[in-house]
């Protein structure tokens, strides 16, 4: 008896929640926003190649849901489809596993191997047995000290302090004396380089705040105490777009004047720049950085051409957006290609 | 199991007690005493002890806006550390609890974009695949009588996968799209995401709603029936059963509880940020869990307060904005965080062994 009772007591709240439902998906499309108003944008892609189709895989130290590497990868993926190239996508941010990674991609076969130097001592010996193999190696991103002495054949990118070194002499230009620089997931390599970079060039001072970038409310709530607790702070530095959004409302609840600055960029950034929201970011043009790597092996394979003759990186940034050029980027920013 | 009760057997009389005492179980003990044994009692006591030592070390701390922000921080953890506690004291885990969050957020957010449909049919569609998941939790421990441990762990990496891959599929990129300009929103906004002045500081809405459902899960677990079979089933589930305590019900409408939890507070970080990346809520579930476990609540179930976890959360909050307020070398913070957290359940743990002794 009680059972049933349970039972029935459990399913009324539902039909009363499926019939509010239907009610409301009869009745209730949005006049402003959604997908609908959205314009349907091309893609970057210009026909195909008509070489035979080779595979490559891209190998980084992409974490989880990161909208950087989501770019990358999009570039990777454009040039793929361009070059007929089937494209293999793997990522871990453990060095260790990002080896085995490669491991993997070799005992595939590949024609070509693309690969992020975050930690290059792990990389070393898969570098050497896939070079053991005759698959070309190519670096992106991070490495830029030490792509050259794991003999791969170039490099696209910047490392992430250069860009941290640019963003430093942009806030000296600025005329900023204090600046944060928030880092959302403690003990990353990459942000944690970012944000010594900005400290080595910038003349005014640099602290460091970590945050929770799991947790957008503690992100929020933290950067405030921050601001509350030092008042001279002029410059919050994030170092991902949506981190940067997050800066500009606790900025606005902490009644600071301080200005907001970041790394990368999206969508929703590049409106909060027109609005003046956010001074400026910093743009490493991550889609470039997919798209290259990808399109260099295709070259290498079928012309034996490669970028920098071994020698010279390809730099890839830093691109600075701001107020002045926005309007330009922000029609790619929306299709989530720069 | 309560402690109070564990300890009762053992007949030594406190010397300061009254005259009266036939056998143990009748023994009157001092109210101060009484009152430790409370579950919240310790965690109070920890609270009190982080904030004086934040006033003196933090100067910040003692501005009125300070402790709206610090306050803020607590009721969103607070608010999903409520129905994990009710679950413990029922004697389970949630691990999906942190993903859950972002399931919802994300499920509202892309139903209403994606349709162009006003952002209410989002929440609600939202609302519906939240207490889904906490009933599957439910269902499929009762089912197979499998810990929660592993059934949530299960569904904490299937979320996670989930939330990543769905947004990726649906929407091209690895968050969802901004939904501010959408009908339905400023409303929705008012009432998940809104702030109201307080003498001069900002104060928002979850820290309301934080205390509201404190007080309310409180009187449900010490006035109500079903309050008495949260702490039936947390005690021992087999008993429960033959006294007549409906445990499967019990049970699954418990981790549809933390589903609902998870729609509330998903819906909070929808609207006050407008996007939700797909890969946030990580990690979050052990926050919860711990708040509650501060918070007086046992890891074996069947003992715990609702208001404890409350002041779990605040310690939490407290500790966290404390540090940054207080300015010490990030790089140690979460050492910082981990240690003020242990010795603040120390207290918690020394007062209530100080209470039930005798």
């Amino acid at each position: 008896m009680d059972r049933f009772h349970a039972r029935s007591r459990r399913v009324a709240p539902f039909v009363a929640l499926a019939a509010a439902s239907a009610l409301l998906i009869a009745g209730c499309s949005s006049s402003s926003g959604g997908k609908k108003s959205e314009e349907g944008g091309d893609n970057a892609s210009a026909g195909k190649a008509s070489t035979p189709r080779m595979t490559v895989a891209l190998v980084t130290h992409q974490a989880p849901g990161d909208t950087f590497w989501d770019i990358v990868r999009k570039g990777a993926e454009a040039a793929a489809a361009k070059d007929n190239i089937k494209l293999i996508y793997s990522a871990d941010p453990n060095a260790g596993n990002q080896a085995n990674l490669v491991q993997n991609a070799i005992d595939q076969k590949v024609d070509g191997i693309a690969i992020t130097l975050a930690k290059p001592d792990a990389m070393k010996d898969v570098v050497a047995k896939a070079e053991k193999a005759g698959i070309p190696v190519v670096g992106l991103n991070s490495g830029l000290s030490d792509w050259k002495s794991l003999n791969l054949l170039e490099f696209f990118g910047q490392d992430e302090t250069v860009a941290g070194e640019a963003l430093g002499k942009k806030l000296n230009e600025e005329g900023a004396k204090k600046a944060v620089c928030v880092i959302q997931e403690q003990g990353n390599v990459g942000l944690e380089q970012r944000c010594a970079g900005v400290k080595k060039t910038f003349e005014g001072k640099t602290e460091n705040l970590n945050v929770n970038g799991t947790d957008m409310p503690s992100v929020k709530s933290t950067i405030n105490a921050k601001l509350k607790q030092d008042s001279s702070i002029d410059y919050v530095v994030a170092l991902g777009a949506p981190f940067a959004l997050t800066a500009a409302q606790s900025v606005g609840e902490a009644g600071s004047k301080a200005k907001v600055a970041t790394f990368d960029l999206n969508k929703e950034l590049t409106g909060a720049i027109k609005d003046g929201d956010i001074a400026f970011a910093v743009d490493q043009q991550p889609y470039l950085q997919g798209y290259l790597s990808i399109d260099s092996l295709w070259l290498y394979k079928n012309n034996g051409n490669y970028m920098g003759g071994g020698e010279a990186p390809v730099l890839t940034g830093p691109a600075f957006v701001d107020k002045s050029n926005v309007e330009a980027v922000a029609k790619f920013a929306a299709k989530g290609t720069r | 199991m309560s402690m109070t009760q564990q300890a009762a057997p053992a007949v030594e009389t406190p010397p300061a007690s009254g005259p009266q005492q036939t056998d143990g179980r009748t023994a009157q003990r001092p109210l101060a005493l009484k009152l430790l044994a409370r579950p919240e009692v310790g965690v109070f006591l920890g609270a009190v002890a982080v904030y004086i030592f934040f006033l003196a070390a933090a100067p910040p701390v003692r501005e009125a806006s300070a402790m709206a922000n610090i306050l803020y921080q607590s009721s969103t953890i607070g608010l999903m550390a409520l129905p994990v506690a009710l679950l413990m004291i029922g004697g389970e885990f949630d691990l999906s609890a942190g993903v859950a969050v972002i399931t919802s957020a994300l499920t509202a957010s892309m139903v209403s974009y994606q349709l162009t449909m006003n952002v209410w049919v989002g929440v609600i569609a939202a609302l519906v695949v939240s207490l889904a998941v906490g009933a599957f939790n439910g269902w499929m421990l009762v089912k197979t009588g499998l810990p929660s441990f592993l059934v949530t762990l299960g569904t904490f990496l299937i979320l996670q996968g989930v939330n990543l891959a769905v947004t990726k599929l649906v929407t091209g990129n690895v968050a969802t799209d901004n939904i501010s300009d959408m009908d339905g929103f400023d409303q929705a906004k008012a009432i998940f995401a809104s702030t109201f002045q307080v003498g001069g500081v900002t104060v928002k809405i979850t820290v309301v709603y934080w205390l509201v459902f404190a007080a309310l899960a409180t009187w449900v677990l010490l006035r109500t029936k079903y309050g008495n079979w949260i702490f039936a089933v947390g005690g021992n589930q087999n008993s429960a059963r033959a006294v007549g305590v409906p445990v499967t019900f019990t049970k699954i409408s418990l981790f549809m509880l933390v589903g609902l939890g998870a729609w509330f507070v998903g819906m909070h970080n929808l609207f006050s940020f407008s996007t939700v990346q797909s890969g946030e809520g990580v990690g979050q579930e052990l926050i919860y869990i711990a708040a509650a476990v501060i918070g007086g609540c046992l890891l074996t179930g069947g003992y715990g307060s609702a208001i404890g976890p409350v002041f779990g959360a605040f310690m939490f909050g407290m500790v966290n904005q404390g540090i940054v307020y207080a300015g010490w070398n990030p790089d140690w913070f979460k050492a910082f965080l981990g240690v003020m957290l242990l010795g603040a359940t120390l207290i918690n743990l020394w007062v209530r062994r100080t209470a039930t002794r005798r």
